[in-house]
């Protein structure tokens, strides 16, 4: 199948390591990975921080760029849940961005919603001798409906050992500029999150958005906890012959 | 004042200003696919059950039963003196036992110094633990079943219904209405719940089938 | 209750302050996790509670699309069953017919039944200047009037206190309001109920005037109907002469049959019981049965301005649980009180916007009091869509005055990112930049910083690093590590 790759603007700029995997991933299991160009962010920043304008631009851009790719993979829950629930509100309904976005929109999937619906695979060949722990993050859980797919995932994995994080549903703080703008709450969230996550003794959390893992591994390692952070992708990616880096 | 309802009414008209002029309330769709019971099972058990949970104080007796039933309950709370609407059927109190104060009616000063109160009830809802009191002849106005510590309630068996929605239509909201889930409760301090409060710290009910 | 929330800080400072308060994130975490997992229970009791749930909204839409025609039914429909009805477009004016009507009475004091809409106008503060003394009854209202303090949480006002502060608050000021504390009072809950009910006994029983809200008014009927708990709405709704309920102009419900919805959504999604104790339905007045004069006031003070707003008008389905309240990881860290009105919590974040605007700093910062985790939005009974609104809201602050700098950071933003060629320039620059960015950030960046690492910037951005491949280049095509390596795995 043609898979065509939305990396998202903070995986592409901060977090290349998580789209290298995808691809690779994808491949393995003998698909082909297209990478439009002319794409660059959904404008969830925009739309959350109350740039309404700036992010309708952005969409247009968006729809314009994948509008004839069967479908389109965005590697972070957030990304994927920004197209699939906010695009229709930032057209007006009738208007053609708004047609364009609901014949979009559906075929806009995450990591695995694409191996488990779409590709109908949940044992992709992965090795992972490791202890992981799962953060469901807020748009995965309650946009996306995620539901335990990315555990499925998970637990085809040889050699990982899955253990359940205490707490798992609450918000790990980030919020995009609420982080910033909140700081003091957002960092007490956060907190908890990395409690929990050292609680589970896990070697690594494993999420679907390089946004939260940026901010609960931020903490995380303020903290010199111990557990590392990494993309579900990553994990997926990993074999014996070539093993995810720690 | 009235000026005040010209302008709420014609501000909340100019709110409006999206809503087509020609759409009546019943225009807007209302689903209404909801259960109209929710099947938890049995309705006298499941409202026992339910009465358990919320600590009160919870009986099943016959008809025949009945009078002695009320007389041993009252015994066993050292209720000497109990208020009692005026159309309390006459069998419920036996012939000896508890002295009945008719509600004459009443001052709050006299219904502080009774020991209880014994009333029927309109319907009671096995899902929820609820027994409604709708100011009958045998229940009374709302003061009586509200001063007292104790509540003495008779639950007739074909009174129970499932649910809410079977509940609603069976009682009248032009009468004054109290719904009733157990003795009265806080869950003010930590979220903990502790019965007791203003309202009846006891209740007890006596269920008749049969 | 004299304490205001006039002059209060914004959001993020008053939430700042509020974590570092161990004792207060204790009792906080403490009840809302008690009641998250209670109301967690019963929901999943009702395997129809989606369709209940889409009932509710439902049901309150029609009201809201057609206010006009609702308040004029229950207007009619109240005065046939023989009670008042008065019209308060604010705060001043609901508070200036409570007074008169307690004047009118001739009483000095009244007892009051928890309500959200007196004490959105503070009226108790009203009715002081006017020499009224009005009791709150219910028991966490009690123990924030008592304790001088502000309510912090809709349906428990006083959750920000523990037991041990309780007694405390009892043991030290009931003796100036009335029946004082006993000596040997302990902090058992059981023990500081029964000091409450001893020490408003007397207050109920001679009580002559009483002051409610309601939560639901039905307009087919003219039914007005109180949840509560504890006995002292019916006592206050029973036993006094003269009663006055002042009602938000939303409160409605179309008919009687619609209340078997509500009365299974609010108990469940508030308390987390299968019903609360007592509710109280009664219209107008009753000869020979409870209070001979009724008044209706009804509360416009700022509603009609949120139902002109078609995607913030939601925000006026609420029942007011609280269950957004219990469920919110900012609530629970930022307590109550850092939301600078009486309706804390993600409600408070897009219904105090509103009602009151986004003029002062207070309220322009509460849309922002957000993650939008959207973990209000599936509890709520009546699904408001609380993210949806609060980024409308944002959008409002945003467009108004202020915010210049982050407007122009968010318009540089737009324009590098509106353009691929633009955004791969920009992460080159980065890119070379990279081994100069410090471990703890200046200015704004130091938001960050203080609690978190930054992540490393990689070398090579993805779009880069595919460019590279696709032209074949490279030994190694699958690129360089980003610079996770720098901070061991920080993001
Ligand atoms: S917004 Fe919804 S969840 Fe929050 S208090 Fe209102 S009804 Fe309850």
């Amino acid at each position: 199948m043609r898979i065509a790759l939305f990396i998202t603007c903070v995986n592409d700029t901060l977090f290349p390591r998580t789209g290298q995997a995808v691809v690779r991933l994808l491949e393995r299991l003998g698909h082909e990975v297209v990478f439009p160009a002319a794409q660059t962010c959904c404008g969830q920043m925009h739309y959350n921080t109350g740039y309404r304008r700036e992010a309708q631009r952005l969409a247009v851009r968006f729809v314009r760029t994948f509008a004839d790719c069967d479908v389109v993979l965005a590697p972070s829950g957030s990304c994927a849940g920004m197209v699939r629930d906010n695009y229709p509100r930032l057209a007006d309904p009738g208007s053609r961005l708004h047609e364009a976005v609901s014949a979009l929109a559906p075929r806009v999937v995450d990591l695995s919603e694409l191996l488990v619906d779409v590709l109908e695979v949940t044992d992709v060949g992965a090795y992972f001798p490791h202890r992981v722990t799962y953060h469901p993050t807020c748009h995965g859980l309650r946009l996306l409906r995620l539901g335990d797919r990315p555990q499925r995932l998970l637990r085809e994995v040889r050699g990982l050992e899955l253990v359940e994080l205490a707490g798992a549903e609450e918000c790990c703080g980030f919020g995009g500029t609420f982080a910033v703008k909140n700081a003091a709450v957002s960092a007490a969230m956060a907190a908890d999150k990395a409690r929990h996550a050292a609680d589970t003794g896990a070697e690594v959390l494993c999420a679907v958005d390089n946004s939260c893992l940026m901010h609960i591994g931020g903490t995380l390692d303020r903290q010199r906890a111990g557990v590392r952070v990494l993309h579900l992708a990553e994990i997926l990616a990993s074999t014996e012959e070539e093993p995810a880096s720690l | 004042m009235s000026g005040s309802r010209e302008r709420i009414l014609a501000r909340v008209r100019a709110a409006l200003a999206d809503v087509p002029r020609d759409e009546r309330p019943g225009d807007v769709d209302v689903p209404r696919d909801y259960a109209r019971e929710h099947g938890q099972g049995e309705l006298i058990p499941v409202l026992t059950d339910r009465l358990l949970d919320y600590r009160a104080l919870v009986h099943r007796v016959t008809a025949a039963e009945l009078p002695g039933a009320i007389a041993a309950a009252l015994a066993r709370r050292g209720a000497a003196r109990v208020v009692v609407p005026p159309g309390l059927p006459d069998a419920w109190l036996g012939e000896a036992g508890p002295v009945a104060v008719p509600d004459r009616p009443l001052d709050v000063a006299e219904l502080d110094a009774v020991d209880g109160v014994l009333t029927g009830c309109a319907v009671a809802i096995a899902e929820t633990g609820t027994i409604v009191l709708d100011a009958g002849p045998d229940q009374g106005r709302r003061a009586i079943t509200l001063v007292p510590d104790y509540h003495l309630c008779v639950v007739p068996a074909e009174r129970v219904v499932a649910s809410v929605p079977q509940a609603l239509p069976r009682l009248d909201p032009r009468r004054p209405l109290t719904w009733i889930s157990g003795p009265s409760a806080t869950s003010d301090i930590e979220l903990n719940r502790v019965e007791g409060v203003h309202g009846p710290r006891t209740l007890e009910v006596v269920i008749v089938a049969g | 209750m004299s304490a205001t929330f006039v002059g209060m800080p914004a959001f993020p400072a008053a939430a700042r302050a509020a974590t570092g308060d161990a004792q207060l994130r204790h009792n906080l975490r403490k009840a809302t996790h008690t009641i998250r997992d209670r109301r967690r229970a019963v929901v999943e009791e009702l395997d129809d509670w989606p369709r209940l749930r889409a009932a509710g909204r439902a049901v309150k839409d029609r009201v809201l699309r057609h206010l006009d025609h609702y308040l004029e039914r229950l207007e009619e429909a109240v005065t046939a069953a023989g009670g008042r009805v008065h019209w308060a477009a604010d705060a001043a004016e609901a508070n200036a017919i409570v007074t008169g009507l307690v004047r009118a009475t001739g009483e000095r004091e009244v007892v009051k039944v928890k309500s959200m809409a007196t004490q959105e106008i503070e009226l108790n503060e009203a009715l002081a200047a006017a020499g009224i003394t009005a009791y709150e009854t219910d028991l966490a209202e009690l123990i924030v009037q008592l304790g001088d303090d502000r309510p912090s949480h809709i349906l428990v006002p006083a959750i920000h206190r523990n037991r041990a502060e309780i007694r405390e608050i009892f043991r030290r000021t009931m003796s100036e309001w009335g029946v004082p504390a006993p000596d040997d009072l302990t902090d058992d809950p059981a023990a500081l109920a029964e000091a409450a009910r001893r020490h408003l006994r007397e207050k109920f029983l001679s009580a002559k005037v009483a002051v409610s809200g309601a939560n639901f008014a039905v307009a087919e009927t003219g039914s007005l109907v109180v949840l509560e708990s504890e006995g002292n709405g019916r006592m206050c709704l029973t036993l006094p002469r003269t009663l006055i309920s002042v009602v938000g102009i939303e409160k409605i419900v179309p008919t009687w049959a619609d209340l078997e919805v509500f009365l299974q959504l609010l108990p469940r999604s508030s308390t987390g019981e299968r019903m609360n104790p007592y509710t109280s339905v009664w219209s107008g007045v009753i000869p020979g049965d409870g209070p001979q004069e009724f008044h209706l006031v009804l509360l416009d003070n700022g509603r009609s301005a949120t139902l002109a707003d078609t995607v913030g008008r939601q925000a006026l389905r609420c029942i007011r649980c609280s269950a957004c309240l219990n469920i919110c990881p900012v609530y629970e860290r930022a307590g109550g009180h850092a939301y600078g009105s009486v309706y804390p919590g993600p409600i408070g974040a897009i219904l105090t916007p509103q009602l009151r605007g986004t003029t002062t700093e207070l309220d322009a910062s509460l849309p922002y009091a957000s993650s939008l985790c959207g973990a209000c939005y599936e509890v709520c009974p009546v699904a408001i869509d609380i993210p949806e609104v609060l980024v409308h809201l944002r959008e409002r602050v945003a467009s108004g005055g202020g915010h210049t700098a982050e407007r122009a950071a968010m318009a540089a933003a737009g324009w590098v990112l509106n353009d691929d060629r633009r955004l791969g320039l920009a992460q080159r620059a980065a890119g070379r930049m990279r081994g100069l960015v410090p471990r703890r950030l200046p200015g704004p960046g130091a938001a960050w910083t203080d609690t978190r690492d930054v992540p490393a910037i990689p070398a090579e951005s993805f779009r880069d690093w595919w460019a590279t491949r696709e032209r074949g280049g490279g030994p190694d095509a699958r690129g360089p590590a980003d610079g996770r390596g720098r901070t061991e795995g920080g993001r």
